[in-house]
């Protein structure tokens, strides 16, 4: 036991204390800007692996993007990617990074459904759901509850049984072998319940997109309450996304 | 000649490998695997011209070569099993079964191994799998998942019980299947390519990615520089520290020792978050590509490294002591789930796993390709493959990633040196075996061009495609409530496994 003691002892204090604000070690890929500069867009969109670039204006869709940094690289005064790891936002639209737009990305809690806030703003349990995932979003999803990022001071758990979750998150592109078995859980979890989608792959498909073994209707017919990009997507963003769906700042 | 000799990441005419009748062909593997240094790293099949080719390699550990040998025969043709004479093969004729209808007289059970979108028979569904049933009052059936209580990936775990002991384990998978192995031939571009191989199993991006790149550059006969081949051996080792911390961290969870998941699940955190500093991501997403390196290695990273495992590595042995010490964690992993070195080697288990139950599978030392080619590399090795040993090997692994990259430091070569010329043209009608030693085991790509280079059919196996059956003969006679510790103690991918 005074073995279990001096361990604790050695450990010191680990948690984050500000999730909000604390800055991400090393390189970070967050959310990108895109200066105004005229390059050749066709060989700018030629870079990404999954087609997140559009043109007139340039733009980036974090629901597409991989964050792997190619066109960062290739064209490094066109695109710089920030350390701001909140990236998530309630509506698909907000994702789309356009050229020469600087502010940080758009949460308006007006779009979210009033009884959200009003039910889950102290206690949010979620069912997770990995649909074709590859276990990366799954680690950090994980991750956000450790004692690290330590998710669970702001209420927020996941749980073994949809019947006790306030809602669900899917990761993955969602196969088709997985189709039914997201519906079923869907079904068990009680009303009123939200969605949040985790990762690039759960958002668009990532780079699976055109896979013939996926089948993403299910996202045709619900409404998505949080999106939440990344590949995988960071505990950080991960946290801060989901408090600003349950109004917690 | 049966057979063609070639080595780890050789290129070779798919002409020179010799086509066999497929009874010369089945016989002829059957004489090679009764030679214990001898097993299957790929049995596959692939459409050609209406007919399907099938492909064997057979890696002679040994001698550090593989042993190329095909045939060629009808679809939905009768043919005698392999299975038969060596149950390693079981997986493999069953999906080659599933894809293409052949029928193997003698396997034990050809059963659907994860219903892939372009499966032969399109009427067997995933909610309709075939389990094994026995009939009597007193057992009873646990079916768990596909969803599971954890945040994990889906799988269906079907026991037979009798009472709380487990009889028998089915496990069924297919759920996690995206058809990647088709993806690499509809995505044409490099960089989708490399996007591809990193998300086969985000627990072991940089395993497949490398696995990817020393198969793609090996079609271009494009010879990495000595500073691409340090870079993915550093990462191959790191990611190795990185998992294996994690699963101490899990397995403590799993018997309910809270100090260990949280001591070691906070030792994970500065690890994978060395990745991020190298390259941007926790998960080493978007370090490895093939040809160049956009993440080049430099002394600050080493400095850094240092840093990171001096504060590591007392903490680290310190609660593993502490773990491999207590009575109350000893009785729960101490002849829980035991794999026997006989049944390890009679169903071809690989990796990590193999080794705790004493039987050597290790790529690095087996069939060394780039940086692991100049250094004496020694497997460590278990003893009786139960969960401890599963456990205790991750401890001593890890310290010895870790002594093996304080070594790899001392002369970090020269990344300014610029690449040669690069030429991604994968040159035609090729053939390529791509072997890499992930943190799990024996990853395993195959690629194969058509006469104009392009990718004509790209073959994927994780270690986790062996290793499932392993964690099924390990729980029988357990306690149900052992399962979810052995569980961890393999720690295997569903999505690594349905592709």
């Amino acid at each position: 036991m005074f073995n279990n003691f001096k361990i604790l002892y050695h450990q010191g204090k680990q948690f984050i204390p500000d999730v909000t604000t604390v800055e991400v070690p090393g390189i970070f890929r967050g959310r990108p800007i895109i200066s105004t500069e005229s390059v050749d867009v066709k060989k700018l969109q030629s870079v990404c692996p999954t087609k997140a670039i559009g043109e007139n204006p340039v733009s980036i869709d974090m629901g597409k993007c991989t964050f792997c940094g190619a066109c960062s690289i290739a064209f490094p005064t066109k695109i710089k990617f920030t350390k701001d790891y909140k990236t998530a936002s309630n509506e698909r639209e907000n994702l789309i990074v356009y050229e020469g737009v600087e502010t940080p990305i758009k949460f308006d809690p007006n779009k979210t459904r009033k009884e959200i806030h009003s039910l889950f703003k102290n206690s949010l349990k979620l069912r997770q759901i990995s649909a074709a995932g590859d276990n990366s979003c799954e680690w950090e999803l994980n991750a956000a509850g450790n004692v690290n990022f330590d998710m669970g001071r702001f209420g927020v758990e996941f749980v073994a049984s949809p019947r006790h979750a306030d809602g669900i998150v899917i990761t993955g592109p969602i196969s088709e072998n997985m189709a039914e078995p997201l519906k079923i859980c869907y079904d068990a979890t009680p009303s009123p319940k939200v969605i949040i989608l985790a990762g690039t792959d759960a958002i668009s498909g990532g780079i699976f997109n055109e896979s013939p073994a996926l089948n993403r209707n299910f996202l045709n017919n619900y409404k998505i309450d949080l999106y939440l990009p990344g590949n995988p997507t960071h505990p950080l963003t991960i946290i801060n996304g989901i408090l600003g769906l349950i109004g917690k700042k | 000649m049966e057979f063609l000799t070639i080595q780890n990441n050789q290129r070779v005419d798919i002409s020179s490998i010799p086509v066999l009748q497929y009874e010369d062909f089945s016989s002829f593997i059957i004489d090679l695997i009764n030679d214990n240094d001898n097993h299957c790293v790929n049995y596959y099949g692939y459409q050609d011209n209406n007919q399907i080719k099938l492909i064997c390699c057979i890696a002679n550990d040994t001698q550090h070569v593989i042993y190329v040998t095909s045939s060629i025969v009808d679809k939905n043709s009768e043919l005698n099993s392999i299975s038969k004479k060596h149950l390693s093969f079981e997986k493999f004729e069953r999906e080659i079964h599933e894809n293409f209808g052949i029928n193997f007289i003698g396997h034990p059970w050809l059963k659907p191994v994860r219903y892939a979108f372009n499966r032969a028979d399109k009427t067997k569904t995933i909610a309709n799998y075939p389990f094994y049933t026995i009939e009597s009052e007193e057992l009873h059936q646990v079916g768990v998942g596909p969803i599971h209580a954890g945040v994990i990936e889906p799988g269906h775990f079907r026991f037979i019980c009798n009472g709380e002991q487990i009889l028998h384990l089915e496990i069924q998978l297919g759920y996690q299947h995206r058809g990647i192995e088709e993806l690499f031939l509809q995505k044409k571009e490099l960089i989708q390519r490399a996007t591809l191989a990193e998300n086969i199993a985000g627990d072991t991006v940089v395993g497949h990615s490398v696995a990817f790149a020393n198969a793609w550059e090996s079609l271009c006969d494009y010879t990495p520089s000595e500073a691409l081949q340090f870079d993915r051996a550093l990462a191959l080792e790191h990611e190795r520290i990185a998992i294996h911390t994690g699963d101490l961290s899990a397995i403590c969870a799993d018997i309910a020792y809270q100090l260990g998941n949280s001591v070691l699940g906070r030792l994970r955190t500065p690890v994978i978050n060395y990745f991020q500093q190298w390259c941007g991501n926790r998960l080493a997403k978007s370090l490895i590509r093939p040809f160049k390196t956009n993440f080049p290695y430099n002394e600050y990273l080493s400095e850094k490294w240092f840093e990171v495992f001096d504060a590591f590595l007392p903490d680290f042995n310190e609660i593993c002591e502490q773990i491999f010490d207590l009575p109350s964690a000893l009785s729960r992993l101490e002849k829980t789930g035991v794999v026997k070195t006989e049944v390890a080697a009679e169903i071809g288990m690989v990796g990590v796993a193999a080794r705790a139950s004493n039987f050597n599978r290790d790529i690095r030392f087996s069939h060394p390709f780039g940086y692991y080619k100049n250094e004496s590399f020694n497997s460590i090795m278990g003893k009786n493959g139960d969960v401890y040993s599963r456990s205790k090997i991750r401890m001593d692994e890890a310290n010895q990633s870790i002594s093996f990259i304080k070594e790899m430091l001392k002369k970090i070569p020269n990344h300014e040196i610029q690449e040669g010329e690069i030429i991604n043209e994968p040159k035609p009608n090729s053939f390529v075996v791509s072997l890499v030693e992930g943190w799990r085991g024996e990853i395993c790509h195959c690629a194969i061009t058509d006469e104009k280079g392009e990718l004509k059919h790209y073959k994927i196996k994780d270690p986790s495609f062996h290793n499932w059956l392993a964690l099924a003969l390990s729980v029988r006679n357990e306690g149900i409530s052992d399962f979810p510790v052995c569980n961890k103690s393999f720690n295997l991918s569903y999505c690594g496994h349905d592709l």
